[in-house]
């Protein structure tokens, strides 16, 4: 995926905010931007949660959830093993079920990529072709801590490893300090590091880790600025803060990417990661996009899920609507 | 298949026996009704699903006697603690039996099984658990120490909230020590019969909650009946208006909770998509079959097209269906008769020159439906911005200004609830203030709990119930030395509770500390 | 030599204004003994009518006041009555044929009310409303507001004391109030009218009408935009018909009381004339 243009984000946030993208420009438009209510807003994601997906429904969720999975592992000791051992679960989720569909892509650590694209082979490539993308996480994840130099050099060492999608954190403590120029500056430049010699570009997942923004207006804030800066996805959480992803906080994503969509007509994808470990769970997520943004919006290119162990969830799941029995954990295979 | 259309989902009726025929509940028993027996529909398949007694005049003499028996000579006499203990048994019973009621819920009404099973029957256990606390701590409900009860209290309920609305007429009245006769609406008896088990269940005294079915003529004999204490109502103003007028001169003390056209008001800051749910819930819960529906969308004119753009494509996303499936959001319309009401009014609208849109549902063949529908470019001079339609309707209009969005959600004989939507606290409370309204809700909509006050200005009615202020429905002060337990008579010695005679009033007013005697319940609180 | 007297001229008191009625009607008060003692103004519906109007557009300002003030405005009152006990206590002496100390006691009674109503106005909404502990993330409470007009039949045996009785806790929560006076003792609630003119009640909030209340109260129980009907005077009318009239648009009513303390002081005269209002809100940190 070619991603958006540099230049083209930076005129059209020029154009949305009047302005150039500085503090005070950015802190006028977000904060113009319509309120969340908080309890309003957990109540229309309960009730989203009440539908009930049965049999035919049921099965197609199944498989469109894991066709949306970005597997992830994001630890400390992650080594080329446990890395070659993730992509091979990717690949082949179910080794007793062949039309079990692959995952979207695996989300490792940059220093990983290469292993993930080593291990892929002739797997590796758009999700949209029935290959596997790899995603990598960029820019000092989890906390970006780090100055803007190794943010960027961090990306496009990744981008050259072969990553296909780059998994950004954003600043949150210069957003908690009303420095959103700065934030959409990174986010920008992060954008422009994501650049191939080619001309093509990795996609850009933005996260908000919206556990440390805390309120849902700075949620609201935080996606609008993440889009007008060049993120191709916004996304919840680096699984590392808790609360993670919420259904919520996923839903209100969703809302600014509809607005956005109505007022640009240009399609961001979302991304809920961390937390999310139960086919159940996630199908409470399908629903919420079908009804938010529109059914057209359960692809990979556009809705992801950031998860691990809910890969073996789904499975078991699935497994049970084949046998009509429940199925066990030694059923499927660990990673 | 499209994802959004999902699977059917259907709630199992095996959890629901009904039987063929239903008696009516008089003393603690079923027995026959001398009227002429009615069928009970499915109102989303016209299906039958049970025949129904109807209580005539003498049925209603017996139900009347048998509550005044189970007053005078148990329930009067009965501690509050152990009314409280009865209460807290139907509670918990309800809760057993709750997957059970809502199915008959949604099949005698044609509500979705979502609302039944989430909204209606948890509501019910909480009314009950609610006030079955009270009943030992009528001290300290505001009306000052030894409060007594009223007597023989007589009961109408409307087919909305069929179970709710017998929950919260029954509750505080026993709570408070009265007895009850209660009529379910018409058409849906069901719950309020598989309830009439539940009492049983609960081994409640023979009497002390007598339920009988029919139609407006049962429920005309049962309020005006000579014997009864109290008149609870709620349904339409017009039959308000007439149980005011045939109560008028006696002694009984009357709530009514009537109609209402709430005005939902919209300012250009709200937080919008919560607005727009709130729009959703307001018009569109229960198939708009709510009295406190919001049924007028006041919107502030700078974001009205954003507002009516936004709505419409959340209700395309509304799921109109079989009541028992899971994901229904829009049921079938209670009756033939409120349908045809529907769309007389909808017509109206249309030949006012309003904008009619509707949610694009496929409309099932059988049964009775009417897709959540918007109107725009209404006017406060039209019909279905002042009328009551009662139905999944919404009417769209504009204000510019605060003051002005006061006036015109004021500019109504009703008032019995308001909604506000602005993430503005100054305004919400000054805008919560001036609403001519029993209940306002800021950034909400349709909310209930039964610690929560419910009931109108004006042609709303009078009265609340739920919380304290319910309890006052129910009781009496006792004046100041006055016997604190004036109502232990002993059996067959039933006082005669009502005269014509304004000088022969009853004891209670004569002491010179007494109470005013008001001939419509108000809140509570008085003393 | 004694000297001439300048009898008064009892008027209406509506809007602040003394009128005569629109009809040009008037009535002749006479003593216990059948003394003339003046004529008095003979209301019509156009008068109450005129009243309701009038009661209405004060309505606004006069339920808008803080508590506080109410309260204040309310004891006012009381000052000035007891400036003028004297003038008070020889009128009722004289129209009801009453001692002196009875007519004193009647007078002292009324200005204890209007005391102890006063106190009531910023404490009733205390006692009345609450905060209710609703199971959800909401801030939820319940408070008492004015009804709106109340049309009041005042208690017909005594002078002042039964009209001070009805009129004052209807005051307390914020409504305004078309009052008819005793139809055989009209003569100190105009005289009250005087003191209520000269306190700081705004005009309208309290009107007055001399007349017979068998002719007024129908059309003050039919009136719609009437919102409470307080009959505790009106047990020698029809009241069966007037409650049945003022179900119409349903409006709140209290029923005729008898006896030498109709309208005995109670909170539950206040909080007759108010509704629960009951506001929620959500509440979250996030």
């Amino acid at each position: 995926m070619s991603g958006t243009s540099l230049v083209t984000a930076r005129e059209r946030a020029l154009a949305v905010l009047g302005g150039e993208p500085d503090d005070a420009t950015l802190r006028r438009y977000l904060h113009g931007i319509a309120g969340v209510d908080a309890v309003g807003l957990e109540q229309r994601a309960a009730g989203l949660g009440t539908r009930s997906i049965k049999t035919t429904s049921k099965r197609r969720a199944l498989d469109t959830i894991i066709s949306l999975i970005d597997l992830t592992t994001l630890e400390g000791a992650d080594t080329p093993g446990k890395v070659r051992s993730l992509v091979a679960k990717a690949v082949n989720p179910d080794p007793a079920d062949a039309t079990t569909p692959r995952v979207a892509a695996v989300c490792v650590y940059g220093d990983m990529v290469p292993f993930a694209v080593d291990a892929l082979g002739a797997a590796h490539g758009d999700p949209d072709a029935g290959l596997i993308s790899v995603a990598a996480v960029a820019t000092a994840f989890p906390s970006g801590r780090a100055s803007l130099d190794v943010k960027l050099a961090d990306t496009a060492e990744a981008v050259a490893a072969g990553a296909d999608e780059i998994d950004m954190v954003i600043d949150r403590g210069a957003f908690l300090a009303g420095r959103y120029g700065l934030v959409f500056d990174q986010i920008a430049a992060v954008k422009e590091a994501c650049r191939r010699p080619d001309g093509s570009s990795a996609s850009l997942k933005v996260i908000l880790e919206t556990g440390e923004l805390a309120t849902y207006d700075n949620v609201r804030r935080a996606s609008w600025l993440a889009i007008l800066a060049g993120g191709d996805f916004i996304k919840t959480s680096t699984g590392k803060v808790q609360p993670a992803a919420t259904l919520p906080v996923t839903l209100l994503m969703l809302e600014v990417v509809r607005d956005w969509h109505l007022a640009t007509g240009q399609r961001i994808g979302v991304k809920p990661a961390g937390g999310i470990r139960a086919s159940k769970d996630a199908i409470k997520y399908l629903v919420t996009v079908a009804e938010t943004v529109g059914e057209e919006w359960l692809q990979p290119h556009l809705f992801r899920f950031g998860a691990s162990s809910l890969l073996n969830d789904v499975l078991l799941q699935r497994q049970k609507m084949s046998t009509g029995h429940y199925s066990g954990a030694d059923y499927v295979t660990i990673d | 298949m499209s994802f959004l259309e999902y699977a059917p989902a259907p709630e199992s009726r095996a959890i629901l026996s009904l039987r063929e025929q239903y008696g009516l509940f008089i003393d603690g028993q079923f027995v026959d009704g001398r009227g002429t027996p009615f069928q009970t529909i499915s109102p989303a398949t016209e299906e039958r699903l049970a025949t129904v007694a109807s209580a005539n005049d003498a049925d209603v003499d017996v139900a009347v006697a048998a509550a005044r028996r189970a007053y005078d000579r148990i329930w009067s006499r009965m501690s509050g603690r152990d009314r409280g203990k009865y209460l807290f048994r139907i509670a918990r019973l309800v809760q057993e039996r709750a997957r059970e009621l809502a199915v008959a819920e949604s099949l005698d009404n044609g509500k979705p099984i979502k609302e039944s099973r989430d909204v209606d029957v948890p509501l019910v256990a909480a009314w009950f658990f609610y006030y079955a606390g009270w009943a030992d701590k009528l001290d300290h409900a505001g009306l000052g120490a030894n409060p007594r009860a009223l007597g023989v209290a007589a009961q109408v309920i409307p087919w909305n909230f069929p179970l709710l609305m017998l929950a919260w007429k029954i509750a505080p009245a026993l709570a408070a020590g009265n007895t009850v006769v209660l009529k379910p609406a018409e058409t849906t008896p069901l719950s309020a019969l598989i309830f009439a088990e539940i009492l049983q269940q609960a081994e409640l005294p023979p009497g002390v909650v007598n339920i009988i079915t029919g139609a407006g003529d049962t429920g005309a004999a049962l309020v005006s009946h000579d014997g009864v204490d109290k008149v609870a109502f709620t349904g339409s103003t017009a039959v308000g208006r007439a149980i005011a007028k045939q109560v008028a001169g006696t002694d009984k003390k009357v709530t009514l909770e009537l109609g209402g056209k709430a005005a939902n008001i919209v300012f250009d800051d709200a937080p919008i998509d919560q607005a727009i749910e709130g729009i959703v819930n307001g018009i569109f819960f229960n198939q708009g079959h709510v009295c406190c529906a919001g049924s007028r969308l006041l919107v502030q004119e700078n974001v009205h097209d954003e507002v009516v753009e936004r709505l419409k494509l959340r209700l395309a996303t509304l799921r109109m269906g079989d009541p028992l499936d899971k994901n229904t959001d829009i049921g079938a319309i209670n009756s033939r008769e409120q349908l045809e009401r529907i769309r007389e009014l909808s017509d109206v609208g249309v030949a006012e020159g309003a904008e009619r849109w509707s949610a694009p549902c496929e409309i099932p063949e059988n049964g009775f439906w009417y897709a959540p529908t918007i109107f725009t470019n209404v006017q406060t001079s039209s019909r279905i911005a002042r009328e009551e339609i009662f139905g999944p309707v919404l009417s769209v209009l504009t204000f510019r200004t605060p003051a002005e969005a006061i006036a015109k959600a004021n500019n109504t004989p009703y008032g019995l609830s308001a909604g506000i939507w602005t993430d503005k606290g100054s305004r919400i409370l000054a805008v919560a203030d001036q609403l001519r309204a029993g209940v306002v809700w800021a950034n909400t909509f349709n909310r209930f709990d039964p610690a929560s006050p419910f009931g109108g200005y004006k042609e709303s009615g009078y009265g609340r119930e739920g919380g304290r202020h319910g309890l006052a429905a129910y009781l009496a002060p006792t004046a100041i030395g006055q016997s604190a337990e004036p109502h232990r008579v002993a059996p067959g010695t039933h006082v005669p509770i009502e005269s014509a005679d304004p000088a022969a009033a009853s004891e209670t007013h004569s002491d010179a500390r007494s109470e005013p005697r008001p001939a419509t319940t108000k809140k509570g609180g008085a003393k | 030599m004694s000297r001439l007297a300048v009898p008064k001229t009892y008027k209406l008191y509506i809007g602040g204004a003394f009128p005569r009625s629109e009809s040009g009607r008037t009535y002749e008060v006479v003593s216990s003994s059948g003394a003339f003692l003046a004529n008095a103004a003979k209301a019509s519906r156009k008068d109450a009518r005129d009243a309701i109007v009038a009661a209405r557009a004060a309505v606004p300002a006069w339920a808008g006041a803080t508590a506080y003030n109410r309260g204040q405005v309310l004891y006012r009152i009381a000052e000035l009555l007891e400036g003028r006990r004297g003038q008070f206590i020889a009128e009722i002496e004289e129209a009801e044929g009453v001692s002196r100390a009875a007519a004193s006691a009647q007078v002292d009674e009324s200005v204890d009310r209007w005391v102890w109503y006063a106190g009531w106005s910023d404490k009733f909404a205390q006692v009345a409303g609450n905060a209710n502990p609703v199971a959800g993330p909401y801030f939820n409470i319940s408070v008492p507001e004015p009804t709106g007009v109340v049309a009041i039949v005042a208690p017909q045996d005594s002078s002042l004391l039964g009209l001070v009785s009805a009129v004052a806790p209807a005051l307390v929560a914020g409504n305004a109030v078309v009052v008819v006076a005793s139809e055989r003792f009209p003569l100190s609630a105009i005289s009250l009218a005087e003191v209520l003119a000269t306190s700081d009640v705004p005009k309208g909030v309290v009107n007055v009408l001399t007349g017979a209340p068998a002719e007024i109260a129908p059309w003050l129980a039919s009136h719609a935009d009437v919102n409470a009907l307080d009959l505790v005077g009106a047990a020698d009318l029809d009241w069966i018909s007037l409650e049945i009239e003022a179900a119409d648009t349903l409006k709140r009513v209290l029923r005729p009381e008898s006896g030498p303390d109709a309208a005995a002081p109670a909170l539950g005269r206040i909080s007759a004339f108010t509704e629960t209002k009951t506001v929620w809100h959500t509440k979250s940190l996030r």
